[in-house]
């Protein structure tokens, strides 16, 4: 079922100012429910900018956005109904934290929604439980956290309020590789678990190739394809030329593949590349 | 010679918070618990280790940001506690950090190039030449009138590069310059940093979290529970995969690759950090 939809899209900043400039360029774009979607693009390629659409934050210059098949801006005393629907996560949101303490902070949003104190309860333990945040750390100041912690809190506060599509704008950026591998198999058991759809904006490759179904790639303002995850990392040539580059190990595996090898195609991760290699091992020459 | 940075036993911890009595907490635990260790002039060190392991404190050490607690920390042979030669040491070590809209100060990109040696009292004629010169080393003289704002971050963290080289130093140290970018940008602002080591033999101090950045460096430092636990050449380091595993850390994914390979039985190099060296082995392994 499509759960997002975009329909010739398009966002103009400062409009009739010398400044004027078309960030979002007519996207038709759809979104399945229960997809854990990978967001790509270079800087300025309109990724952010698109995806302050999809909860209202912004209004289109012209087209539409539509969730569960409705255009969120049809009735505009609906569009807080939106933003329960559709959460966003901007970049370092550890910054937006404010409660006097991580459980409040976290619950802010289901009271928001006019949840019974038991259900507020409920998913505040499950979404700080999901996300490896302790009960003792629930009374502490979330600003008593660390880095990583913090990051969580606020995510949790978000997701507490189980939204049909959350979008995570860069939630791994400065974290060390060890944080960055948890925090995303964290979103992902979220995700599977909520059979929700997540749209997961970063810069790595590395990061998308392992954790997500979908790819969205954005270019110069324009929706450059929106496809299976592996579909989208055989256009390695393609990618390069957008600024994007394909993770290390598919590099590899192509170059083996135009060499004259019998390799497979879509290895892009290193358990892939390796579950490919060692039958090809094993039977000697190739 | 001396070396460009030396430090010797170096311990440092945070002060602690105060209170809500208004006396200051129980003292914090130290950050770096006895760093020593010597960086080679023209050298291109990276400094790995997971969040709170110390290694930011470190490098702000090396333009005396921090003031050790104990043991000392010398810049070209200067001690960084010296007050009088805080200036000395500032224009010899320059800094580059994470976000770069947190440190480009001007409206205008000649101009916020030209922030640093304006301030260090350049003759103007000078100042001139230097940032003309800076910003076709980043390449980005054709922007040299463009507004900060309208750059990418790859474009800004090379102005900021830019405005570290208008002051002439011997060593750049950069925290985590890359983190903010897109892969072309990273490209960009490593291949920038790979030249001035090479054509202008300024010593690079490159903090990261992205294992490929660190490969492409001469020698590696890990730094662990604020002391160095491993320093060898990127190959030696990353050999080590369970190792920087247990520390929090990752290796480049061919690394891996060739480590799952070795651990089924394949003769194949734990040391490969590059991708031809990788697509060499393999090809090796396959014509067998």
């Amino acid at each position: 079922m499509a759960i997002l939809t975009t329909e010739g899209l398009t966002y103009t900043y400062s409009a009739g100012t010398p400044f004027e400039k078309t960030a979002v360029d007519h996207v038709d774009l759809c979104i399945e429910d229960n997809t854990m979607c990978g967001v790509i693009g270079h800087t300025g390629s309109g990724k952010s900018t698109l995806m302050q659409h999809f909860n209202g934050l912004l209004k289109p210059t012209s087209g539409k956005v539509l969730v569960e098949g409705q255009d969120i801006w049809a009735d505009k005393k609906k569009l807080r109904d939106v933003r329960f629907r559709v959460g966003l996560v901007f970049q370092y949101p550890e910054y937006q934290l404010f409660e006097e303490t991580v459980y409040k902070d976290i619950a802010f949003g289901p009271r928001n929604m006019g949840l019974s104190d038991d259900e507020i309860r409920h998913r505040v333990l499950e979404t700080a439980q999901a996300l490896g945040l302790t009960k003792d750390m629930l009374e502490r100041s979330p600003f008593a956290l660390s880095g990583g912690q913090k990051r969580r809190a606020a995510i949790a506060g978000v997701m507490a309020m189980r939204p049909k599509v959350l979008i995570l704008d860069e939630p791994c950026a400065g974290l060390d590789p060890k944080g960055r591998a948890l925090m995303l198999q964290q979103i992902r058991d979220y995700q599977r678990k909520s059979q929700s759809t997540v749209l997961l904006v970063s810069h790595s490759m590395e990061d998308v190739a392992e954790f997500t179904d979908k790819l969205l790639v954005m270019s110069k303002a324009k929706l450059f394809c929106y496809d299976d995850t592996p579909k989208v990392f055989r256009r390695a040539e393609e990618l390069r030329a957008l600024g994007l580059r394909v993770p290390q190990i598919a590099s590899v595996m192509d170059e083996l593949r135009r060499r004259g090898y019998e390799i497979p195609l879509d290895l892009y991760t290193v358990e892939k590349a390796r579950d490919a290699l060692l039958p090809l091992l094993r039977k000697g020459a190739v | 010679m001396s070396d460009m940075i030396e430090a010797k036993h170096l311990v440092f911890r945070y002060p602690a918070e105060i209170g809500e009595d208004g006396k200051p907490a129980a003292q914090n635990e130290p950050i770096l618990k006895d760093v020593s260790l010597s960086i080679e002039r023209g050298s291109f060190t990276a400094i790995l280790g997971h969040n709170g392991s110390g290694k930011s404190t470190f490098a702000k050490h090396i333009n005396a940001i921090l003031l050790p607690e104990e043991g000392t920390v010398l810049v070209d042979g200067m001690d960084t506690r010296d007050e009088s030669k805080l200036f000395d040491i500032r224009q010899k070590a320059g800094m580059v950090f994470q976000n770069p809209d947190n440190q480009i100060v001007a409206t205008i990109v000649e101009e916020d190039v030209a922030f640093a040696p304006e301030n260090l009292g350049v003759e103007p004629q000078e100042i001139r030449r230097r940032v003309d010169e800076a910003l076709h080393t980043v390449g980005m003289y054709e922007y040299r009138n463009h507004a900060p704002s309208q750059l990418s971050g790859g474009q800004k963290q090379r102005v900021a590069i830019a405005g570290v080289i208008a002051m002439q130093p011997d060593c750049i140290v950069l925290d985590e310059p890359t983190a903010m970018l897109d892969p072309q940008g990273r490209e960009e602002v490593i291949e920038t940093i790979h030249r001035l080591n090479r054509e202008q033999g300024i010593t690079i101090v490159l903090i990261t979290h992205y294992m490929e950045e660190a490969a492409q460096a001469d020698r590696v430092v890990v730094i662990d529970g604020g002391k160095v636990v491993l320093d060898d050449v990127p190959a030696k380091v990353f050999s080590q995969v369970d190792r920087m595993k247990a520390l929090g850390l990752d290796v480049p994914q061919v690394t891996e690759l060739a480590w799952e390979l070795r651990q089924a039985g394949y003769d194949i190099s734990p040391e490969i950090i590059t991708e031809d060296a990788c697509l060499a082995a393999l090809e090796r392994l396959l014509q067998m």
